[in-house]
C-alpha cells in the first residue's frame, strides 16, 4: 500500500512530533507514504475567510500535483488539510463556478485536475485498509493500565462524517484499544478545542481547551490522545494561562501516533515525545530503557 | 445620557445583501432557516459573540448588510461545523459565516482591534508568498500589527517552542512559488 | 367498423370554469375550432358545465340534436368525469358515450402563453372528437358487499371503528398484534387538554369490545394475507401462540403468583422497560383480553431454544408451578401452535398506529448515554398510578444521602425531537407539543419541581388546547423559545455539578443559557410503524413519502384508500391527536357502512376481456397482472380474465404478444384514433 503524504506545515512546524511518530509508525505497519513533491499550503480556515476562489485554488494545486505524480490516494493527518482538501473537492464537484476557477487556474500553469484522487485521514487508512487486527499483532509493549481521553476534535468528521460516525467516532478507540489501553468516557470527543481563537482571542478560545482539560482530568484520564496538531498545540501550550484564568487542569496530551510507536516498541524520544510541553508519565509496560528514557525525555 | 436608535427602518437595510449571500456556494439554504436556535444553542463560540449565530442568519437574510459585517460574532467562528451538522435545515452556517468574513475584510469593515482578520489576512499574504506558512512567523506578525504587549505574554510560550525544538524563524518556501502566484490571480482575473 | 356503420352526431361543450380555464384559454376560439370538424353536430362554449343548467344544457342538447356522443372539455375527470356521464345519461344516452378532455390540469394552469395554451386545448378537444366517434354502449357491473368487517389494530382507532360496526349490527373482526388492546393510550394517565384519567376513558370502552357480541376480537395475531376485492375479501390471519387457552383461561392470575420465578425478572415492555414482568404476564391490569401470555423467550420449560423453523421448543425443565396453580381450569398449554384462521370480509379498516421516534437517534440529547434522559412515553408510564413506580416520579441515577431514591427538584422537556428536522423526520408530530404539557403539568404536579419547555414553536391549535397553554403559564411552568442545542453532564458553575445541562438559545432573550436539570424529558415524535411498509402491501395500499399511509384525496377523501373497500383510520395516516383519531375512526366506519348497507358496489366497465380465438395459451400475462385478475383455465388452454377483480390497468393488453386482450374505453381503434387527432392540429 502506497500513499501520498501530504504533512501540511503544521507536521513541518511546531506539529513535527507528529510527523516523527506517523512515520516510523505507519512503516511499521507496512505502508509506504511517499511526500507530496512540493506541496503548499491547505490555506486552512484562514483562506477560506478571505477568498473562497483562491483557497480552492491554493489546496487544489496539491491535488493536481499528487494526480501527475499518479499517486491514487493522498493521506493528509492534519485536521485542517483533511477538511480543506475535501472540501476543495466537494465544492469543485458540486459547484460549477468553483470548477471554472480551478480549471483556469490550472491551465494557466499546465496542471490538471481531472479527477477526485481520495483524500485520507492516517485513522481511516490504520482502520480500513490495516485493520485493528493487524494493529494488535505488532503490539510488544501493551499500553496496560493508561486510561486515555480520546479526542478527535471537530474537524475530521464535521461536516462530512467520511469514515467514522459524526457524532461518536470511535476509530481511535479501537485502535488505542487494540494497544492495550483503556478509554475513559469522553463525550467531549468531539468539541472544538479553539482553533486558533487561543492565538487571537485567547479568552474564548483557551475556555474551550480547558474544558477539554478539565473533564478529561474528571474522568480519569491520564493522558490525552489527539489526531491533529492544532488540537495538540492548544492543550498542551497554555497550562499557565488557563491555571491563571480558571484552575491548573494540567494533563499531558500526545498524539494517538506517540502511543502506537510506545505499544511497537519504539522509544519515547523517537516518538518525539519530548516535544511536549506536559510531560507524559513513564509507562509501567515499557521496557526499563524506554521508561527512564521516557522519563528523562518528559523532564 | 446618549441614546441609540434601536428601531430598523427600511433605508437601513442594505437590499440584496441576503440575495447576494445566498447565491454563494454552501450558503444557498439561509432562507430556509426557521430560527430555532439550535446553532447557537451548539456554538462553543456563542459565549463571546454579540449576535448568536441564529440573530446573524436572521440579520443577513433581511439585508441588515452594516450590522452583520461589523460584527465580532464572525470572526469567532472558529469553523467547526457543530452549528452546520446539527442545524434541522441543514443550512450551512459555517459557510455563511466564512462568506460574511470574506465581504467584511473586502470591504474593510471588521471592528478594529480584532486579531482575527489580521491573522488570516497574514496567513493568506505568506500563503501567495511562499506557499508555506511557519507558525511562529505568522504570531510573531499578527501580534507586532495588533498587540505588541501581548507578544511578551507568549514568551513563556515561545521558550517553551524552544526548549522542544519545534522554535523555527525560517521560512520554507516551495519551488512553484511563481506558478501558485500565477494561478491565484486567476481568480482575480475571472472575476 | 362502428363509425362507418352508424351516423355518428356529436355535441361539444368547452368549460371556462369561471377564470380557471378562460384566462388561458380562448374557449370562444377552440369552440369555433371544434364545430369545424367532421362528425360534430354542435359546439358551445359555457361558463360552469358542472352547474345544474350545464348539466341541463347537454341533456337538452341531445334530445333537440339527436346527438349520440358527447365531449366535455374541462377540468380532471377526477372530479366531474361522474357528473357528465350521468348528464349524459339522464339525456338518454348510454354514458361510455360521453368522454371528458382535461384542459384546466393539463393545460391552463400549467401554462403562461395563452395563445399556445388555445392551441393545446384545440389539439386535445380534436382528438377527444376522433376518438369518441369509436365509442361503445358499455354496462356497469355490480358486486355484492360481504356485510363483515375486518378491524386491524386495536388503538383507540380500531376500538372507536370495531364498536361503531359492531353497535349497527355488523360482525367485525379485531385483529391485534399485542397481547392487549389498548394502544399508546393504555400508557397514558392522564390525556390532553381535559386532563382525563386515560383509564377512565379507555378501559370501559376496552371490555366492551371484548364482551360485545358482534366483535370477534383476536389479540396477539396478525394479517398474514389478504386476496380478493371490494366486498369479497378473504383474509388469513395468524393466531400466535400464547401457551394459554382463550377459551378456558379466566384472567385470575394465580399462574403468575405461582410461577418459580419469585420476582419480576424480565425487561417489561409495555412499562417501556422501566419496570420487570415474569415470564408468564399480563400487560397491565386493564389487558383486554383479560388471558394472561406466556413468554417463550424466557419461560424455562422452553429449552430458551428454538427449533429449525425459529418455533420454541419444550423442554420440560420446568416445576411448572403455574400449572399446578391453575388446577383443573387447564389452561396452560405449552404445546400450543401458531394457528392461521381464514376469514371473508367486505370491508377492512387498517388502524395500526404509529411508533415513536428513536430518541438515540439525536446524539445531542443523551439518551442512552445519560441515564436521567427519559422518552416521554417513558414518562407517561413514570406518572401512571398503575406504573412501575405508582407514580412517583424517581431519577434512575442517583440517590438521596440517606439512600432514598431521588425526586427530580428541576425538568427540562425538549420539544420536536425528531420532529421539524431535515436530518430526521420533517414533519411535525401535532400532538408533542400538547403532551409536553400535559406531561409538564403531571411533573410538577407529581415533584413540584421547576419544569422548563425547550420549543420552537407552540402549536396547540385545537379545542380547548391554548387554553391550556395558558393554564401552564398561570401554573409557572417555564416556556424557552430554543430547540437545545446539547444535554451534557459537565459543570462551568458550582450549581451545575452533579447536573444535566441543557445548553440553548433562549431565542426571544437573544442569550445563549445553561440550565442545569436533574431530569430532561425528550418528546420524541411519531413515525409511521417499523413494518408500515409490508402492512402496506398486504393491503394494496400506497404510502406517502414520510411513509403513513396514503389517503385518497387529503381533503375530500381522507379515510378512503386507493382500494376500494379498504379504509385508514388513525395515527396510522399521520400523526394525530386522540379527539381526531375518534374522528376519524368513525367516519372510516361510517365509509364501511355505506358500502355494507347499499350491499353492493358498481364497477367501471373499464376492464379487460380476452379474445378467446386469438389466445395461445402463452400465460405471459398471468404473473403481470398487480391484481392476480388473471387465471389459466386448463381444459380450454386459454387465459381468463376476473371481471371483479380487474381495475382495468392495462398492463396485459400492452404485453399480449398475440394481441388478443381488449380493454373497454381503451381499445386499439380508439386509442389511434385519438392519437390521429391530437397531431392532426398544427
Ligand atoms: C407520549 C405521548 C403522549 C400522548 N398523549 C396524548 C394525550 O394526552 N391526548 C391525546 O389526545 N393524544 C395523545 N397522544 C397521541 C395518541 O397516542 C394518539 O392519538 C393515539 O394513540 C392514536 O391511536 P391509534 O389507534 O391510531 O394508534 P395506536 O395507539 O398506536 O394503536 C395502534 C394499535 O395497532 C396495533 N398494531 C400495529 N400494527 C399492527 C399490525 N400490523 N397488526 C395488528 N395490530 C397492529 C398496535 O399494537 C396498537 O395496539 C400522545 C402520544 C404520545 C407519543
Ligand atoms: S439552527 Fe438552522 S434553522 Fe435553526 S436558527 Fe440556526 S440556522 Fe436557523
Ligand atoms: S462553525 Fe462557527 S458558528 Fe458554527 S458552531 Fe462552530 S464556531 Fe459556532
Amino acid at each position: 500500500m502506497k500513499y501520498s503524504y501530504y504533512p501540511g506545515c503544521s507536521l513541518k512546524g511546531q506539529g513535527r512530533a507528529y510527523e516523527e511518530s506517523l512515520l516510523p509508525v505507519m512503516r511499521h505497519l507496512g505502508i509506504e507514504l511517499e511526500e507530496l513533491p512540493d506541496w503548499n499550503c491547505c490555506g486552512a480556515t484562514a483562506y477560506m475567510a478571505v477568498d473562497e476562489g483562491k483557497a480552492c485554488v491554493a489546496a487544489s494545486r496539491n491535488l493536481a500535483i499528487a494526480e501527475k505524480a499518479g499517486l491514487q490516494q493522498v493521506l493528509a493527518p492534519c485536521s485542517a488539510c483533511y477538511l480543506v482538501l475535501n472540501k476543495t473537492q466537494h465544492l469543485i464537484h458540486d459547484y460549477p463556478q468553483i470548477k471554472s476557477a480551478v480549471d483556469r487556474a490550472m491551465t494557466s500553469v499546465n496542471l490538471k485536475y481531472s479527477t477526485d484522487i481520495p483524500v485520507r485521514h492516517p485513522l481511516d487508512v490504520l482502520i480500513s485498509d490495516v485493520g485493528v487486527d493487524a494493529i494488535k499483532q505488532k503490539v510488544t509493549h501493551p499500553l496496560k493500565g493508561l486510561k486515555v481521553a480520546p479526542y478527535y476534535g471537530c474537524q475530521i468528521v464535521r461536516p462530512y462524517a467520511t469514515f467514522d460516525d459524526q457524532f461518536n467516532p470511535t476509530s481511535m478507540d479501537r485502535i488505542l484499544e487494540a494497544l492495550g489501553a483503556t478509554m475513559v468516557q469522553f463525550p467531549l470527543k468531539t468539541k472544538c478545542c479553539g482553533g486558533s481563537l487561543t492565538g487571537t482571542l485567547p479568552e474564548a478560545g483557551l475556555r474551550l481547551s480547558y474544558i477539554i482539560l478539565k473533564e478529561a482530568i474528571k474522568r480519569g484520564a491520564d493522558v490525552i490522545a489527539t489526531v491533529c496538531p492544532l488540537c495538540l498545540f492548544n492543550l498542551d501550550s497554555f497550562h499557565g494561562k488557563i491555571a491563571a484564568k480558571w484552575e491548573s487542569a494540567r494533563i499531558p496530551t500526545v498524539y494517538f501516533t506517540q502511543l502506537m510507536g510506545l505499544a511497537f516498541g519504539m522509544t519515547a524520544k523517537q516518538m518525539g515525545l519530548q516535544r511536549g510541553l506536559v510531560p507524559m508519565k513513564p509507562l509501567a509496560s515499557a521496557p526499563a530503557c524506554c521508561a527512564a528514557r521516557t522519563a528523562a525525555a518528559a523532564t | 445620557m446618549e441614546m441609540t436608535r434601536t428601531i430598523k427602518y427600511e433605508a437601513d437595510r442594505v437590499k440584496g445583501f441576503g440575495e447576494e449571500v445566498m447565491s454563494v456556494p454552501g450558503c444557498e439554504k439561509l432562507k430556509d432557516c426557521i430560527q430555532c436556535g439550535t446553532c447557537s444553542g451548539v456554538c462553543p463560540l456563542s459565549i463571546y459573540m454579540d449576535f448568536t449565530p441564529r440573530q446573524v442568519i436572521e440579520m443577513t437574510r433581511f439585508d441588515f448588510k452594516n450590522e452583520v459585517l461589523g460584527s465580532k460574532t464572525i470572526w469567532l467562528c472558529a469553523s467547526c461545523y457543530a452549528c452546520s451538522v446539527e442545524c434541522p435545515q441543514q443550512i450551512g452556517i459555517t459557510d455563511i459565516m466564512y462568506e460574511l468574513k470574506q465581504r467584511a475584510i473586502k470591504e474593510k469593515v471588521y471592528p478594529r482591534g480584532l486579531p482575527t482578520p489580521v491573522l488570516a489576512q497574514e496567513f493568506t499574504k505568506m500563503v501567495h508568498d511562499y506557499g508555506r506558512v511557519n507558525e511562529i512567523l505568522l504570531a510573531t506578525k499578527m501580534y507586532m500589527k495588533t498587540n505588541p504587549l501581548a507578544a511578551m505574554g507568549m514568551s513563556t510560550l515561545g521558550l517553551g517552542m524552544i526548549k522542544t525544538g519545534r522554535f523555527s524563524m525560517i521560512q520554507e518556501k516551495i519551488q512553484g512559488r511563481a506558478d501558485l502566484a500565477r494561478m491565484l490571480e486567476t481568480v482575480d482575473e475571472g472575476k | 367498423m362502428q363509425s362507418t356503420k352508424e351516423n355518428i352526431r356529436i355535441g361539444f361543450y368547452v368549460c371556462h370554469c369561471g377564470h380557471n380555464i378562460a384566462a388561458m384559454v380562448d374557449c370562444a376560439d377552440v369552440a369555433k375550432y371544434v364545430k369545424g370538424l367532421p362528425n360534430v353536430v354542435l359546439s358551445r362554449d359555457y361558463k360552469y358545465m358542472c352547474s345544474d343548467p350545464g348539466q341541463e344544457l347537454i341533456q337538452k342538447d341531445i334530445r333537440e340534436y339527436k346527438l349520440n356522443r358527447v365531449v366535455v372539455a374541462s377540468c380532471s375527470p377526477l372530479l366531474h368525469e361522474h357528473t357528465f356521464r350521468s348528464a349524459t345519461a339522464a339525456g338518454g344516452l348510454n354514458p361510455y358515450y360521453f368522454h371528458m378532455v382535461n384542459i384546466r390540469e393539463h393545460d391552463s394552469w400549467v401554462h403562461t402563453d395563452r395563445g399556445e395554451a388555445t392551441v393545446k386545448a384545440k389539439a386535445l378537444a380534436h382528438a377527444a372528437i376522433d376518438r369518441v366517434a369509436f365509442h361503445k354502449a358499455l354496462e356497469t357491473k355490480t358486486v355484492k358487499i360481504n356485510p363483515d368487517a375486518l378491524v386491524v389494530g386495536g388503538g383507540i382507532a380500531g376500538i372507536h371503528a370495531a364498536m361503531t360496526l359492531a353497535n349497527a349490527g355488523k360482525k367485525v373482526y379485531l385483529v391485534e398484534r399485542e397481547p392487549s388492546i389498548g394502544g399508546h393510550m393504555a400508557k397514558f394517565d392522564k390525556t390532553f387538554p381535559t386532563l382525563d384519567c386515560a383509564a377512565c376513558i379507555l378501559t370501559p370502552k376496552m371490555s366492551e369490545v371484548g364482551a360485545h357480541p358482534n366483535i370477534t376480537l383476536w389479540s396477539y395475531s396478525e394479517v398474514a394475507q389478504v386476496d380478493g376485492y371490494v366486498g369479497n375479501y378473504k383474509v388469513r390471519v395468524k393466531r400466535k401462540p400464547r401457551y394459554i387457552s382463550e377459551e378456558r383461561c379466566i384472567g385470575c392470575m394465580d399462574c403468575i403468583s405461582a410461577c418459580v420465578f419469585k420476582e419480576p425478572k424480565f425487561e417489561d415492555e409495555f412499562n417501556e422497560g422501566l419496570g420487570k414482568r415474569k415470564p408468564v404476564y399480563i400487560p397491565f391490569p386493564q389487558a383486554t383480553p383479560q388471558i394472561v401470555v406466556i413468554d417463550p423467550n424466557v419461560c424455562l420449560n422452553f429449552k430458551r431454544t428454538k427449533g429449525p423453523d425459529g418455533t420454541p421448543i419444550v423442554s420440560d425443565r420446568c416445576k411448572k408451578t403455574c400449572v399446578e396453580a391453575c388446577g383443573d381450569k387447564n389452561a396452560i398449554d405449552f404445546t400450543q401452535k401458531e394457528e392461521i384462521k381464514e376469514i371473508e370480509v367486505g370491508t377492512i379498516i387498517v388502524a395500526t398506529g404509529f411508533k415513536t421516534f428513536d430518541s438515540k437517534r439525536v446524539p445531542a440529547y443523551g439518551y442512552g448515554i445519560y441515564k436521567n434522559v427519559y422518552t416521554a412515553l417513558e414518562i407517561e408510564r413514570l406518572v401512571n398510578a398503575s406504573g412501575p413506580t405508582g407514580g412517583e416520579v424517581i431519577l434512575r441515577e442517583g440517590k438521596n444521602p440517606d439512600g432514598s431514591p431521588k425526586h427530580p427538584k428541576s425538568i427540562g422537556i425538549i420539544h420536536c425531537v425528531g420532529s421539524r428536522d431535515k436530518k430526521t423526520n420533517v414533519w411535525c408530530s401535532r400532538v408533542c407539543c400538547m403532551y409536553s404539557m400535559k406531561l409538564a403539568h403531571l411533573l410538577k404536579e407529581h415533584t413540584g419541581a421547576e419544569v422548563y419547555n425547550f420549543y420552537i414553536d407552540i402549536r396547540a391549535p385545537g379545542k380547548g388546547y391554548e387554553e391550556f397553554y395558558n393554564k401552564l403559564l398561570d401554573e409557572g411552568v417555564h416556556f424557552i423559545r430554543g430547540r437545545v442545542g446539547e444535554v451534557t453532564d459537565w459543570a462551568m458553575t458550582p450549581e451545575e455539578e452533579g447536573k444535566l445541562v441543557i445548553r440553548v438559545e433562549d431565542t426571544l432573550a437573544g442569550y445563549v443559557r445553561r440550565i442545569p436539570v436533574d431530569m430532561v424529558v425528550l418528546s420524541s415524535g411519531l413515525e409511521p410503524q417499523a413494518d408500515a411498509q409490508d402492512v402496506r402491501r398486504l393491503f394494496n395500499m400506497s404510502c406517502g413519502t414520510e411513509g403513513f399511509f396514503l389517503e385518497r384525496h387529503p381533503k375530500l377523501a381522507p379515510v378512503n384508500t386507493f382500494t376500494d373497500g379498504i379504509f385508514i383510520a388513525g395515527a396510522c395516516q399521520g400523526p394525530r391527536d386522540i379527539p381526531d383519531t375518534v374522528a376519524q375512526a368513525g367516519a372510516a366506519a361510517a365509509e364501511a357502512l355505506v358500502l355494507i348497507d347499499k350491499g353492493f358496489v358498481e364497477q367501471e366497465p373499464n376492464t379487460a376481456f380476452i379474445l378467446d380465438e386469438e389466445c395461445s395459451g402463452c400465460k405471459s400475462c398471468i404473473p403481470l397482472c398487480p391484481y392476480s385478475a388473471i387465471l389459466y383455465d386448463e381444459t380450454r388452454k386459454k387465459a381468463h380474465i376476473n371481471e371483479a377483480l380487474c381495475k382495468g390497468c392495462g398492463t396485459c393488453v400492452a404485453a399480449c404478444p398475440s394481441g388478443s386482450i381488449v380493454q373497454n374505453l381503451f381499445e386499439d381503434e380508439q386509442i389511434f384514433s385519438e392519437i390521429q387527432g391530437v397531431l392532426a392540429y398544427d
